[in-house]
C-alpha cells in the first residue's frame, strides 16, 4: 500500500517549515486526521491548535497573514466551506491576505462518517469567492506543487486534500505550471477533464474507450480557479465531446467551470458531467460509495459513449 | 435473564434497584458497541463509551417516549450534538425498541439506515441529525421554544462534549437560551476532559465552564456528577428536578473509552478503529464490569 495524500502532505509541510520560517500550521482539533500533527511535532512555536472552531480558526489565520506570516490552515473540507465561510470571503479574499486553506478529506473520501462529513460542494463555494484560487490536486506530486504555489501567491488559496491514497500519475514537466491543464492522453473523439482522483479514473476509462475504438484526450485540471481556458478550449475545438469527473456535486464545480468557459467562447460541444447528482451521500466503504454515487472509470466510459 | 434487563429496568419502582437494573444494561450496551465498532472495524469508541450510562438513563429511566411512534409529537426530544457518539445513541434505542437490534450489525454498511453520524430521516427515534459539531444547543432552544407555543410540555435534552463545546455557535447558542429561558431545556455535558486531538486542556481549555454557563443565564445542577456511575446519574436528575428556573444544565464527570483500561483517557481511542488485538485485550474488561454489575441485580 502506497502513502496517504494526507501523509505526504503532513510530511512535505514539515520539509517546508523547515526552510520557511514565516510558515505557521494551524488546525482545528484534527491534526491527528489531516497530519498537521507531523508539523505541530517539528515546530511547536509554529503550531496553533484552535479546537474545534474552524469560523475562529480562519480570521486568526488572517491576523498572522496581515503581519507577514504565512499560515497554512487546516480543517476537514467541508468545515472550511461551510463554517468558514464568512472568514474566507469577508476577510481572506476581500483583503487578499495570502493564507492557505488545507481542505482536508475531500469529496467521498471520509466515506464511513457520512453524508456529514463529505465534502461535495466545496468548490463550487470557494470558486464563487472573488479572487480566492481553487487547486485539486490528483496525487502527492501534485500536492507538493499546488502548497508551493500557493504559498508563493499574494492572495488565498485553496487546496482541497483527500484522505487516502492517490495513487501516482506520471511526473509533471518541471515547465509545466500547476495552474495549467495537463493533457494525459492525445485523442481526438472525447475529451475527458478531470480532477482530483478522478483524474487516475478517467485514464483508466480512455483505456476501456480505446477498447471500443474511441480516443479520449484526457485532461487532468488541478486548478480550477483560475481554469486554463485556452488549453481546455483547444481540446475541445478538436473532440467536440466533454465528459468532465470529479467527486463534487455536478452543480458549481470543475463540471460547471468547464461548461462555462467553453460556452463563452462560443465552441459547439456535447457536454456530460460525472459527479455527485443534486442529492445528499451516505456511509460506506469509499470505492463503493463513489460507485454507487455514479463516480468511476465506468461511469465516465459510460457518459463518454453516450456522446461520441 | 440478560434479555429481560431492559423489560425489568423499564417496570422497576424502586430506584436504587433500578439504578443497578440499568447500569448492568450500560455495561452490556458497551460491550455490544465495542463488538460491532470492533466488526466494522469503523465509528468512535471514545465519546460512546463515555457517554453510555447517561444515555441509557436517558432511554429507560427519564424521557417520556413510545418507541412505537417514534414520532409522537409530545415525546422528549433528544438531541445528541456529538453526533459522532451514533453508535451509543444507535444501540440504546435498538435495545429501547425503535428497531431490531440484529440491524445494528449493519452499522456505517452502503444502503444502511444507521449512518455514520445520527440521521433523523433514517434512523426512528433520532430526534435530530448531527455530526458537524456545534449545532446540538441551537436546535434544542428551537426545540424548547416550539414547546411553549404549542402549549406541549416535552422537555428538550442536548448532549455535548467539550469539543462541541468549542464552536463559537455552541455559546451563540448558550446565550440565546439564557435571553429566552426556554422551559424544559436541558444541557447535559459529557465531561471526559478528551477531544479529537489531546485532552480539551491540550486543545482549547473550558474551565471554569460551570461559572461560564451560569455567567450565560444558565442553571446549573449544583455539583458534578459521575457519569458512569448510574446511582449519580439519578441523583443530578434528582437535583435537576429540584432546580426552578431554565434552561438547566448539569455536568457530569466521565471517562473517555469507559471500560477499556487502556483506552480511558486516550485521544488515541477517540475514532480510531479497534484492531484485533486491542479489542481482544480490552473485552474482556467489559465483559467481567458486565457480569460484576449483572451479580448485582440477580
Ligand atoms: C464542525 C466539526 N469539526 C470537526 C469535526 C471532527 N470531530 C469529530 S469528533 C471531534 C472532537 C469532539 O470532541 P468532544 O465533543 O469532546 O467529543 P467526545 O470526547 O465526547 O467524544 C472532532 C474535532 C466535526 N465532527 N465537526
Amino acid at each position: 500500500m502506497g502513502e496517504t495524500m494526507r501523509d505526504s502532505f503532513g510530511k512535505y509541510l514539515v520539509d517546508i517549515g523547515a526552510t520557511r520560517s514565516e510558515v505557521v500550521v494551524m488546525d482545528a482539533d484534527v491534526s491527528s486526521s489531516t497530519k498537521s500533527s507531523y508539523f505541530a511535532k517539528a515546530y511547536p512555536d509554529r503550531f496553533f491548535n484552535l479546537g474545534v472552531a474552524e469560523a475562529n480558526l480562519v480570521d486568526v489565520a488572517a491576523g498572522l497573514a496581515t503581519a507577514g506570516l504565512r499560515p497554512v490552515v487546516n480543517a476537514f473540507a467541508i468545515f472550511l466551506a461551510l463554517k468558514s465561510t464568512d472568514q474566507i470571503r469577508n476577510v481572506l479574499a476581500y483583503n487578499s491576505l495570502p493564507v492557505v486553506l488545507a481542505g482536508a478529506y475531500g469529496g467521498l473520501s471520509d466515506s464511513f462518517d457520512g453524508a456529514s462529513h463529505q465534502s461535495i460542494e466545496d468548490v463550487a463555494i470557494m470558486r464563487a469567492i472573488p479572487g480566492l484560487q481553487v487547486l485539486v490536486p490528483a496525487d502527492a506530486g501534485e500536492m507538493r506543487l499546488a502548497l508551493d504555489y500557493a504559498l508563493g501567491q499574494d492572495g488565498p488559496v485553496y487546496i482541497r486534500l483527500t484522505r487516502n491514497e492517490a495513487p501516482a500519475l506520471a511526473s509533471r514537466p518541471e515547465s509545466l505550471a500547476i495552474t495549467k491543464i495537463r493533457k494525459l492522453t492525445s485523442g481526438g473523439d472525447v475529451t475527458i477533464a478531470a480532477t482530483g482522483l478522478c483524474v487516475a479514473m478517467a485514464l483508466q476509462a480512455a483505456e476501456s474507450l480505446r477498447a471500443q475504438g474511441k480516443n479520449a484526450e484526457v485532461l487532468d485540471v488541478t486548478c480550477i480557479k483560475p481554469l486554463d481556458a485556452d488549453a481546455l478550449a483547444a481540446s475541445v475545438a478538436k473532440t467536440g465531446h466533454l465528459v468532465t469527473a470529479e467527486e463534487h456535486t455536478v452543480i458549481g464545480g470543475l463540471g460547471s467551470a468547464c461548461a462555462e468557459a467553453l460556452s463563452e467562447r462560443g465552441l459547439p460541444f456535447c457536454l456530460k458531467r460525472v459527479g455527485v447528482a443534486d442529492r445528499f451521500t451516505e456511509s460506506g466503504p469509499y470505492e463503493r460509495l463513489l460507485a454507487k454515487y455514479g463516480i468511476s472509470a465506468e461511469a465516465i466510459v459510460r457518459q463518454a459513449a453516450s456522446i461520441c | 435473564m440478560n434479555q429481560n434487563l431492559e423489560q425489568r429496568a423499564l417496570a422497576e419502582k424502586d430506584m436504587p434497584s433500578k439504578a443497578r437494573l440499568l447500569a448492568a444494561l450500560s455495561n452490556r450496551f458497551r460491550m455490544e458497541i465495542f463488538d460491532v465498532l470492533h466488526k466494522k472495524q469503523t465509528g468512535h469508541w471514545g465519546g460512546s463509551a463515555s457517554a453510555c450510562d447517561i444515555v441509557t438513563a436517558l432511554y429507560f429511566h427519564r424521557m417520556r417516549l413510545d418507541p412505537l411512534v417514534p414520532l409522537w409529537e409530545d415525546r422528549d426530544r433528544f438531541v445528541l450534538s456529538k453526533g459522532h457518539a451514533s453508535p451509543l445513541l444507535y444501540t440504546v434505542l435498538a435495545h429501547r425498541g425503535y428497531f431490531p437490534p440484529p440491524l445494528l450489525g449493519s452499522f456505517r454498511d452502503l444502503d444502511s439506515s444507521l449512518q455514520g453520524h445520527p440521521c433523523m430521516n433514517k434512523t426512528p427515534g433520532v430526534d435530530m441529525s448531527t455530526g458537524a459539531l456545534g449545532h446540538g444547543i441551537s436546535v434544542g432552544v428551537g426545540m424548547a421554544l416550539a414547546a411553549r407555543l404549542k402549549q406541549k410540555n416535552f422537555k428538550t435534552y442536548v448532549m455535548v462534549g467539550e469539543g462541541c463545546l468549542d464552536e463559537g455557535q455552541s455559546w451563540e447558542a448558550l446565550m440565546s437560551a439564557g435571553k429566552f429561558k426556554p422551559w424544559g431545556l436541558t444541557l447535559l455535558v459529557d465531561n471526559n476532559d478528551v477531544q479529537l486531538d489531546g485532552t480539551s486542556r491540550e486543545i482549547m481549555p473550558l474551565e471554569p465552564l460551570g461559572d461560564k454557563l451560569r455567567a450565560f443565564g444558565w442553571n446549573v445542577a449544583p455539583a458534578l456528577y459521575d457519569g458512569n456511575n448510574m446511582q449519580d446519574i439519578f441523583t443530578s436528575f434528582e437535583a435537576l428536578d429540584a432546580m426552578e428556573f431554565w434552561p438547566k444544565a448539569v455536568l457530569y464527570k466521565t471517562a473517555k473509552g469507559k471500560g477499556v483500561s487502556f483506552m480511558e483517557g486516550k485521544s488515541a481511542w477517540h475514532g480510531a478503529p479497534i484492531d484485533k488485538d486491542s479489542y481482544e485485550a480490552g473485552r474482556p474488561e467489559l465483559v467481567s464490569a458486565f457480569e460484576r454489575a449483572l451479580a448485582e441485580v440477580r
